[in-house]
């Protein structure tokens, strides 16, 4: 393997044979593999401090909530917002979205209210706000993609009017791999009244993302895509905001006092968090960020750029290879969506698992993003910071065989 | 090289199904249709019979989707025109059994017991399978 990349080895997973030939990992917009110093320290944190959190007075439970607790602070440090109140677990993204609909858009949006999306988010970020909208007969608006791939910013000016209350826009696409300007979005959110929600769950993993700098309302992303466990995840809002809110769950943990008729409620984040939460998945979280910030977020963009602005113009040299999304690498993250003219996806994602390469095939949970493109599935391959330039010429060579194996077949 | 395993998937008479399927398109009538997706890939089947006195004397489908599956409704259509229903809903079992792995005798099934292949690629078999679902679910009035 490539003696260049030093993190390859935190990898356990990644030294295997696949279908005879060295696994070659690239569905990491999916969900990425874990660090070998994340996941035992998850497993330390079982065999010595385990209890559930906030509510006993023995020794482990205190321990428990005292790493709890930590992994949040490391979450609000991480995206650099204001204070730890405003950072409540969920189950990952989605979950972290449909929080801000049933809780925000049920109090805020009304008949005729706009919400407004865009043709490329994923469902996550597009049947709640579309359930919303139905619920409540207000309308949800998606701006226009350029040409390239691009959200159109132009026709973001005129959907984004006095009558938008939600503006919901994905930082960085899990099909185009392109990064969205959310700040400016924001803004234009902002001059309207309306606000602002980023869904990170692609960015997050990839680059440094700052919530007070991009001055969005909310934030969502998955522990699962930074290296932590699947079922946690998180959703920042601003203070003012949340404190509005009204819970969307009830149970333990988020109550304040529980009288025989009506009860009040726990102050932020607990407000939110109904339930013994993922303590477990929490605290792999806050290690899986002492990771990503050990390695580097400049580094893991530096490893993807070099990768994609070397496989990127060798995929566009295949003969009957067409490249989803923006074709300079320049603007480019770590996910690239493509087909092979004439061939189902699935047909060609099984042809490159033979050659022992992983990558995702289908609608990536964006069907109305396929029917704007015309299409009704790709391949897609995701780098990440354990993938190599060997990796991306693995890819390479799989399609061009791949395709060979296949020549004398029109589908 | 590890693609020559995709031999036993894609076979010759597969990928002819697939490349020139049978009983591709539209029935100027029919008694069952039905329209099933793949909610995984987007994969679109609509299958249409033609029932007469307990004999599906004609079938077609259209949609889209992947080679395996459009070569497995094409080998369908072709197995189960002029059977009876409960005979191909019997072969629906048959198939069902074969393509997780079971020893059954597929001879019923014609071109589709080629199929067989298709249990060796655990990702796959739904795209196998989703024609003769939609028959299933077609003839036990399970169709709009």
């Amino acid at each position: 393997m490539d003696k260049n990349n030093i993190w390859r080895k935190d990898f356990p997973i990644l030294d295997q044979k696949v279908n005879d030939e060295d696994l070659v990992y690239l569905d990491n917009a999916a969900t990425t593999q874990k660090p070998k110093e994340v996941m035992s320290k998850v497993v330390n944190f079982y065999y010595s401090d385990y209890a559930n959190v906030h509510r006993g007075v023995h020794t482990l439970a205190e321990r428990s909530t005292e790493q709890f607790e930590a992994a949040r602070e490391k979450v609000r440090k991480f995206i650099n917002a204001n204070s730890a109140k405003e950072i409540i677990f969920t189950k990952g993204a989605t979950n972290s979205l449909n929080l801000v609909a049933q809780s925000y858009g049920e109090e805020n949006i009304h008949e005729g209210d706009e919400i407004v999306i865009s043709y490329m988010e994923h469902h996550s970020n597009l049947v709640p706000w579309q359930q919303l909208a139905l619920e409540k007969k207000a309308t949800l608006k998606y701006i226009e993609l350029t040409k390239d791939g691009r959200l159109d910013m132009e026709d973001a000016e005129k959907k984004i009017t006095d009558k938008t209350k939600i503006v919901s826009i994905t930082q960085a696409s899990n099909v185009l791999g392109v990064i969205n300007p959310v700040k400016q979005l924001a803004k234009m959110a902002h001059a309207h009244h309306a606000v602002m929600v980023v869904d990170g769950a692609q960015s997050i993993p990839n680059m440094p993302v700052d919530v007070n700098d991009l001055d969005c309302d909310f934030l969502a992303f998955s522990g699962h895509k930074m290296m932590a466990e699947s079922g946690i995840g998180v959703l920042y809002g601003k203070q003012e905001l949340l404190e509005q809110m009204p819970p969307v769950e009830f149970g333990g943990e988020m109550i304040e006092f529980v009288n025989k008729f009506d009860s009040s409620w726990n102050e932020l984040p607990w407000k939110f968090e109904a339930g013994t939460p993922n303590i477990a998945g929490a605290i792999s979280l806050g290690y899986a960020i002492d990771y990503l910030e050990s390695v580097g977020l400049d580094n893991i963009q530096k490893n993807t750029q070099t990768i994609v602005d070397h496989v990127l113009p060798k995929l566009l040299a295949i003969d009957d290879l067409i490249v989803y999304g923006p074709q300079d690498p320049v603007d480019h993250t770590g996910v690239i969506s493509f087909n092979l003219k004439g061939l189902h996806p699935h047909d060609l994602a099984t042809g490159l698992d033979m050659e022992g390469v992983a990558v995702r095939a289908g609608h990536h949970c964006a069907q109305p993003l396929m029917t704007y493109l015309g299409l009704k599935a790709t391949a897609r391959a995701s780098f990440y910071l354990y993938n190599t330039i060997d990796d991306a010429d693995r890819l390479v060579e799989a399609i061009k065989a791949t395709k060979e194996f296949f020549k004398n077949v029109t589908i | 090289m590890s693609l020559s395993k995709m031999d036993n998937l894609y076979r010759q008479v597969i990928l002819d199904h697939s490349e020139n399927p049978h009983h591709h398109g539209e029935l100027p009538q029919s008694t069952n249709e039905i329209e099933l997706k793949n909610p995984t890939c987007g994969d679109v089947l609509k299958l249409q019979l033609e029932v007469e006195d307990g004999i599906i004397k004609d079938a077609a489908f259209s949609g889209y989707g992947c080679t395996i599956s459009q070569a497995s409704a094409s080998m369908m259509t072709d197995a189960v025109i002029n059977k009876k229903v409960e005979d191909a809903d019997n072969m629906v079992q048959v198939f069902s059994d074969m393509i997780i792995g079971e020893d059954v005798d597929t001879h019923v099934l014609e071109d589709a017991a080629v199929l067989q292949g298709v249990s060796k690629f655990p990702a796959r078999i739904k795209c196998a399978t989703l024609a003769w679902k939609a028959l299933h679910k077609s003839l036990t009035n399970q169709s709009k």
